[in-house]
């Protein structure tokens, strides 16, 4: 009787019972390689990296404490806010076209009609091509004098721009490229608009709403998660865009030349931080860079998620 | 009339914008049949005079090809091995163990997603310097064997739908946790382990930042940073760059064409994301 007294005890003491440790060891031994990645590869590298960014280290002699230096430095440094004009210019307005239109092709994917499937095939189909293979065919379809657009253009009689030499049109020619490859985000609505109920159209049919009524009043409020969830990922995305910068501008392997493009039209967050880092080997300085890039797509997220209270709708349970 | 027009039109727009998404691959692999004065025609035409199928034995031959396409084949092997081992060991935890504690790591997995690789990738890069690491695969492929958040996020929701009765029973009988998970849960996950295994060697393959950082030796390059320093190169010479493309494009048109439904099944899973 004592004996079992004294493990209740115990267990009052742990506030555990002998099930509930047992079921803490197995969680935490099931997920420990991911606890271990996380600790190793991410916590450390993140405190690390703010530390760096408050040093000056050139990897070959050891980080010198500069205190605030390197962020008075970025914020004092054209490149910083080319980089970043050009970074938004991506997220807030590529991203929400691309969003645009893999909503419209989804929407045509919808289509009850025969050889449905073989339209989803060829629409994924571009999404699959590895970006530096697809990054240079563009090059190709671009090209000013013999590219593929430029004489369909002429064909139409319109102006036929140099694409990627003319730094007003480069970002134009990386959002043509995206919408290429549209047809990856038009899969994930196209699994969201199969999960609304036909009921809400029908009912909106015979109550006479037109097309343009139900587009707005029921397939973007009940695809608004959906829209929310590829913002997000999209708008991330943006903030990194890096490979397709690297080969349509031209840059080498070694890192050196020209990254950026005409009059840097295409340099981005990441590939200034890529060209300080591994190029110029400004470790202290791109590690500031880092955490601003951090900052500021934590404040993006955390404003579309507040926000988002007034234009998402949670499913009707 | 009206009931026709309600077929043709659909068809039509679906027809117009299939011919949009379609032509660029034609013209990447016409362009790469043509001979280099055909390339600086104007107009262009569409189909080449002759095929000149030399373009890619000699696109092959210009650089090490059968070498880039090993390397890169090794990395996307050794990355499959590593997310299929411990991506479903945490899914499993956080989704079917009743332990505290496996919503926070939930939660923690899905915030990492938001979490811009740059801010680690600087630290990371100078571990792996110390660790003498810096060209070899070890960079490039030791993350797969924590379980990538996006996997690990995929099994869980795959794993929520299957009835816990199945465990039950087994625990029953005495089974441990290890025992159901490899006889019980892992044949389940069988469909959305090939879904995994797809992705990861879709991610590896088309990684470009990550061997243009850590490989410096040519001979250990993957098939995208062979094929970026093939374009610097041979910069005018379309026809090879495009039959180089080509060529390595396959594989990835390949793997989409035999692995279709796993591809559409992470779309759904995603829509469940709410």
């Amino acid at each position: 009787m004592k004996v079992t007294t004294a493990a209740n005890q115990r267990k009052r003491v742990s506030g555990w019972s002998r099930k509930e440790r047992h079921y803490v060891f197995l969680g935490l031994a099931f997920a420990s390689p991911w606890i271990i990645g996380f600790l190793a590869f991410t916590v450390y590298p993140f405190f690390g990296s703010l530390y760096l960014s408050l040093t000056e280290y050139d990897l070959f002699s050891p980080p010198k404490w500069v205190g605030l230096q390197n962020y008075k430095l970025i914020f004092a440094d054209d490149r910083f806010y080319k980089s970043l004009g050009n970074t938004f210019f991506m997220a807030f307005i590529s991203v929400p076209i691309t969003l645009a239109v893999s909503l419209l092709i989804a929407m045509m994917l919808n289509f009850k009609v025969k050889g449905i499937n073989y339209y989803r095939t060829i629409f994924y189909l571009p999404s699959v091509i590895p970006i530096v293979a697809s990054a240079l065919l563009w090059t190709w379809m671009l090209n000013p004098d013999f590219g593929l657009v430029n004489m369909a253009l002429r064909t139409l009689g319109l102006t036929d721009p140099a694409w990627l030499l003319d730094p007003r049109y480069t970002k134009p020619s990386l959002i043509l490229m995206s919408l290429w490859g549209s047809g990856a985000g038009a899969l994930i609505f196209l699994a969201a608009l199969q999960g609304v109920p036909r009921q809400y159209y029908e009912a909106a049919q015979v109550d006479g709403a037109n097309w343009w009524y139900r587009f707005w009043k029921i397939t973007v409020p009940a695809l608004s998660p959906i829209i929310l969830f590829q913002l997000i990922m999209g708008l991330i995305g943006a903030f990194q865009i890096f490979t397709e910068s690297y080969i349509l501008a031209g840059g080498k392997v070694d890192g050196s030349g020209s990254l950026g493009g005409p009059e840097q039209s295409l340099l981005f967050y990441a590939v200034n931080l890529y060209q300080e880092a591994f190029v110029f080997l400004k470790m202290g300085y791109a590690s500031a860079l880092a955490w601003i890039l951090f900052i500021i797509v934590l404040l993006i997220t955390f404003i579309l998620l507040k926000t988002s209270g007034r234009w998402v709708y949670y499913g009707g349970d | 009339m009206a009931v026709r027009l309600r077929v043709i039109i659909p068809h039509l727009v679906l027809l117009l914008f299939a011919v949009i998404f379609l032509f660029p691959f034609v013209w990447l692999v016409m362009t790469s049949l043509k001979t280099p004065e055909e390339i600086l025609e104007f107009p262009p035409s569409i189909f080449p005079e002759t095929f000149q199928w030399s373009n890619y034995k000699e696109a092959l031959s210009a650089i090490p090809f059968t070498r880039y396409m090993m390397n890169t084949f090794l990395i996307c092997m050794v990355n499959i091995i590593g997310q299929l081992f411990s991506a479903p060991l945490v899914a499993y935890s956080i989704s079917r163990i009743p332990w505290k504690g496996r919503n926070i790591i939930f939660t923690i997995v899905v915030a990492t997603m938001i979490l811009p690789a740059q801010v680690q990738m600087i630290p990371q890069y100078i571990i792996f310097t110390k660790l003498g690491w810096v060209n070899t695969i070890m960079p490039l492929t030791i993350g797969a064997f924590f379980g990538a958040p996006f996997f690990i996020f995929l099994l869980r929701q795959f794993l929520l739908g299957v009835p816990t009765e199945l465990s039950e029973a087994a625990k029953i009988d005495g089974a441990s946790e290890l025992r159901i998970y490899v006889k019980i849960i892992m044949p389940i996950l069988k469909p959305a382990l090939a879904t995994v295994a797809l992705f990861s060697f879709v991610w590896s393959y088309v990684d470009f930042m990550g061997p243009l950082i850590y490989l410096n030796d040519s001979a250990k390059w993957t098939i995208t940073v062979g094929l970026q320093s093939f374009q610097q190169d041979h910069g005018a010479q379309w026809e090879k760059l495009m039959a180089a493309s080509t060529i390595m494009a396959i594989p990835m048109i390949l793997i989409y064409f035999f692995g279709q439904k796993y591809f559409m099944k992470s779309g759904s899973a995603l829509t469940g994301f709410k």
